[in-house]
């Protein structure tokens, strides 16, 4: 029976994946050259090329973290077990990506503005976003048996917080560039700009399929410990 | 009619349990005290506190020792192993979410009685210049931070290492709430007082308290459900 849940695993998703691994490699392999070849910002000079990675890694993160509060809310209130192991996949890759952006985010500043962290409102949101995940994530591990309901709880209050927070901030301070920016890139720029979101999200993507496929996996090995066991 | 009956009866269990040995009261108000002085240390520079330092500690008291009751209300279900039969009565599940909302409220709400005025002693800051609107967010703050913490508090009753867990992930959801409160109060307490701008921070603080007591009565059932 196991078993049979493994193969049938094996969908669309399983097939596609090594094609668009090979893609995604591809299209980062590339990114490099598109920026490249992307005009100098007119003020900040060559350390703006960091926003090529530094926006994109945050779309990623913004895109597994709203995966994670839908799959905890389906988990929550229909109680498939599988809809956990996507949440739970989810959220790591939120963690990674929230990595990734607040390195990235303080490097940049540091020549943009002068200084390491800015108590802006975006980096505050992210900050704030990044930080409930990573509670999340340490729920999981040191909440003991049946922390997982409790962290889906974590991360539908998480998510449905972030507009709050969002708000909260923006009337608090604000010194980052506006959202518009994205919307008023020079040609030159967009063009890279949005090569490296594709990458991005193709990451994302992939990672969110191999992680959910090492959940699913766990899970059968689990219950064929258990026929094993009884019989 | 049935609901506001459960919502009564837990309510008045918890407070009478209270009322007898008062030993969350004491201990949180304290706790409080201690708070707004070690807080006072970083924050007063050759006799004057820093502007705007008596809305944080304010705030940073309310939180801190919320978290503790929190802690401590949910604690005393566990050891008497109650909540459980709490949970197996033919009742309303969030009907025993909003008894014991309220509880902790009541009991917040006592040490904010203490806290509040000592804050405005000990900083000489004018909190009572607009007891209307000052009142309005610390209500509205405490609701929106007792709505979320009461939640998290009874899903960890079952955790491990739930006194750490909760307030890693208590602050970082009710930051809204935080930042709100601190600038808010700040606002009502700056030289020339404005209204309007604690009048727009009180407005997310009720809309941060709808949209979050909404989720939580709705999410308590299947968190509950073992």
């Amino acid at each position: 029976m196991g078993v049979q849940a493994v193969k049938s695993d094996q969908g669309l998703a399983h097939r596609a994946f090594p094609a668009l691994s090979v893609l995604a490699a591809a299209m980062f392999a590339y990114a490099p050259f598109m920026i490249m070849g992307a005009p100098y910002e007119s003020t900040m000079g060559l350390v703006q090329k960091i926003f090529y990675f530094h926006v994109p890694a945050w779309f990623a993160m913004f895109t597994a973290a709203a995966v994670c509060g839908l799959a905890s809310a389906m988990y929550l209130f229909g109680g498939r077990k599988s809809w956990d192991g996507v949440a739970a996949s989810a959220a790591e890759i939120v963690v990674v990506f929230g990595a990734i952006g607040l390195i990235t985010g303080p490097l940049w500043g540091r020549k943009a503005w002068g200084v390491w962290w800015q108590w802006d409102a975006r980096l505050t949101l992210s900050l704030v976003v990044w930080l409930t995940f990573v509670a999340y994530l340490l729920l999981r591990r040191f909440g003991g048996a049946g922390s997982e309901k409790l962290a889906a709880g974590v991360a539908l209050f998480g998510v449905a917080n972030i507009p709050f927070v969002y708000q909260s901030v923006n009337w608090w301070r604000t010194v980052h560039p506006k959202t518009t920016v994205v919307m008023t890139l020079g040609p030159g720029m967009r063009g890279a700009f949005w090569w490296c979101v594709g990458a991005f999200l193709l990451l994302t993507v992939l990672l969110l399929i191999a992680r959910i496929r090492l959940e699913r996996e766990r899970a059968t090995l689990d219950d064929l410990y258990l026929l094993v066991e009884e019989s | 009619m049935r609901f506001l009956h459960t919502v009564l009866l837990v309510l008045e269990k918890d407070l009478r349990i209270e009322v007898r040995s008062m030993e969350i009261f004491y201990t949180t108000v304290f706790f409080a005290v201690a708070c707004v002085l070690v807080f006072s240390f970083g924050f007063v520079r050759e006799g004057e506190p820093i502007e705007g330092a008596a809305a944080g500690i304010l705030w940073i008291a309310i939180a801190f020792s919320g978290t503790l009751a929190l802690g401590r209300t949910f604690e005393r279900e566990r050891h008497g192993d109650t909540l459980r039969a709490l949970m197996m009565a033919p009742v309303d599940r969030p009907a025993l979410y909003v008894a014991k909302l309220l509880g902790v409220l009541v009991l917040l709400a006592a040490v904010e009685a203490v806290v509040v005025p000592l804050i405005a002693l000990m900083f000489q800051a004018p909190l009572f210049a607009e007891p209307l609107m000052l009142g309005g967010l610390l209500f509205a703050g405490t609701v929106g931070f007792a709505a979320v913490g009461t939640l998290f508090a009874a899903m960890l009753v079952r955790a491990r290492s739930r006194d750490v867990l909760l307030p890693v992930l208590l602050y970082p959801i009710t930051v809204p709430v935080i930042i709100a409160g601190v600038r808010g109060t700040a606002a009502l307490l700056q030289g020339e007082p404005d209204v309007g701008m604690a009048r727009a921070w009180l407005s997310m603080l009720v809309f941060f308290d709808v949209v979050f007591i909404t989720l939580a009565l709705w999410t308590f059932e299947p968190l509950m459900t073992d």
